[in-house]
């Protein structure tokens, strides 16, 4: 019988928990950004699963609070938030409606992540990707830094339309 | 009801959706599976993540000294996304220690709420610190930075891509997650590298000269230690004698399109009995945990 009074709770909670969006970038839902891995309810508790993008990501300790406080307005007492590190986040979990959402609010999405496993090359030219200016649609970019503003971005310069723009980085 | 007009509503007390200034998400491993392997000694397994976690979180503290002080913007940012990253495998690598064998954690006053990985950062003294040597000296140019970060990134790239097979599920999580992030700081490191060494007289000068601070201590971190050696043999850790052929190889490569000789210096000897990984470090060490320990030793029942 647990079945039948936990799933509308279950639904209710997966619902609630796909709507939290990232502390960082507002425009993306955890569920969009692939960091949302698990809802479970059992006994009226929920257990929510998720997992960091980067090792020292600070957004970790906001996400889980506005998890667990969204969750307690929605009438659930017991909230849980568990972190899972296997397997490692990728940027390719990021969702279709997720990139859209990055490139509507000028930011540019993470093309195919590198292939995981065995030795990373080392690379000392900037790494080469195919972009395209968010703002202009031109191809003419320029990398300025590997590092950006939070852990998962990299800074460009659009060389037609000269503004700057953040790039999602491929891991 | 939030008063929009006061920006410190919400703030302080308040109701329960409120909350600002830090949260109580405390324990960073919530909810993973933390069972030690068979065969696998705790003691050893903490003694490990110990050595590794104190690499991380002392040169992580090097590097954020920059932030507001790096040549350029961008530089500035990157660098103290390095330390982020650095920070971040740290917290999760003393967590792993503490998990396997809580006495390592320093006992603090009763009704502390200081979490453990934390009272491994702030409340240990210099001798019960791991790390290897190399991340313990100022960066008191630009030139160090990069020496510094080329042979500290290429050595852990080096570590972690093997530690990805670790018999310890947390460790080889950490591992896998780690291999993405220095593989980024090592291409940062390898492009100033060329950069400065191409660039004028004076950034090559000066290049060399970090080239010089740090070469001393690259013997160190490939010497195996005791806890090593039983990490390699029970398959939880690393022999770091196992890539010193593979990061010669690779500092070679920078080095030769870099057009830069490799520096005519001395290994740095032990200090008395042992190097880093025995507790024994430089002096630069005891400064710099001053720093880093002073706000949270001064408050043990501090909450943040």
């Amino acid at each position: 019988m647990t079945t039948t009074r936990t799933a509308p709770a279950l639904e209710t909670a997966k619902r609630v928990a796909a709507q939290v969006t990232d502390p960082e970038m507002p425009m993306l839902t955890l569920a969009d950004l692939g960091v949302l891995r698990d809802v479970a309810v059992e006994d009226d508790a929920v257990t929510v699963t998720i997992t960091p993008t980067y090792s020292g990501c600070p957004a970790m300790a906001t996400m889980r609070d506005d998890l667990v406080h969204r969750l307690l307005d929605h009438g659930f007492d017991d909230v849980r938030v568990r972190v899972a590190l296997t397997p490692a986040w990728s940027s390719d979990w990021i969702s279709e409606r997720g990139r859209q959402a990055l490139r509507d609010h000028g930011l540019s999405a993470p093309g195919p992540a590198p292939a995981a496993g065995g030795p990373v090359p080392l690379t000392l030219r900037p790494t080469r990707r195919d972009l395209a200016c968010p703002r202009c649609g031109s191809s003419a970019t320029a990398v300025t830094s590997e590092f950006g503003p939070t852990a998962c971005k990299a800074m460009y310069r659009c060389e037609d339309c000269l503004e700057p723009f953040e790039h999602v980085k491929e891991i | 009801m939030t008063d929009h007009d006061n920006a410190y509503e919400g703030l302080l007390g308040g109701d329960d959706s409120q909350w600002a200034f830090g949260t109580d998400f405390e324990d960073p491993l919530a909810g993973v599976d933390t069972t030690i392997a068979d065969g696998v000694d705790p003691a050893g397994l903490a003694a490990y993540c110990l050595m590794l976690g104190d690499d991380a979180l002392v040169y992580s503290h090097r590097l954020s000294q920059w932030a507001s002080n790096a040549p350029d913007l961008e530089d500035d940012i990157a660098l103290a996304n390095i330390a982020l990253d650095l920070l971040g495998q740290a917290r999760l690598l003393l967590a792993r220690a503490a998990a396997a064998d809580p006495t390592v954690v320093p006992v603090l006053p009763e009704g502390s709420p200081v979490p453990a990985e934390d009272a491994l950062a702030f409340f240990r003294d210099e001798a019960g610190f791991r790390n290897v040597r190399l991340v313990e000296p100022e960066d008191a140019d630009f030139g160090v930075t990069v020496a510094r970060l080329l042979l500290f990134s290429t050595y852990r790239l080096a570590l972690l891509e093997r530690l990805r097979s670790s018999n310890d599920t947390v460790l080889a999580a950490i591992a896998t997650k780690g291999v993405k992030e220095v593989a980024y700081h090592r291409d940062y490191a390898a492009r100033w590298f060329l950069t400065l060494a191409q660039g004028t007289d004076e950034s090559r000068r000066r290049l060399l000269a970090g080239l010089a601070v740090v070469w001393p201590l690259r013997a160190e971190l490939f010497e195996t230690h005791p806890v090593e050696a039983t990490a390699a043999e029970e398959a939880f850790g690393v022999d770091p004698a196992v890539v010193a052929d593979e990061v010669d190889l690779l500092l070679e490569q920078v080095l030769s399109v870099s057009g830069v000789e490799r520096p005519d210096v001395r290994p740095t000897g032990p200090l008395g009995r042992g190097a880093g990984r025995d507790g024994r470090h430089t002096e630069a060490m005891g400064r710099m945990l001053a720093e880093m320990q002073v706000v949270a030793r001064a408050h043990p029942q501090g909450r943040w």
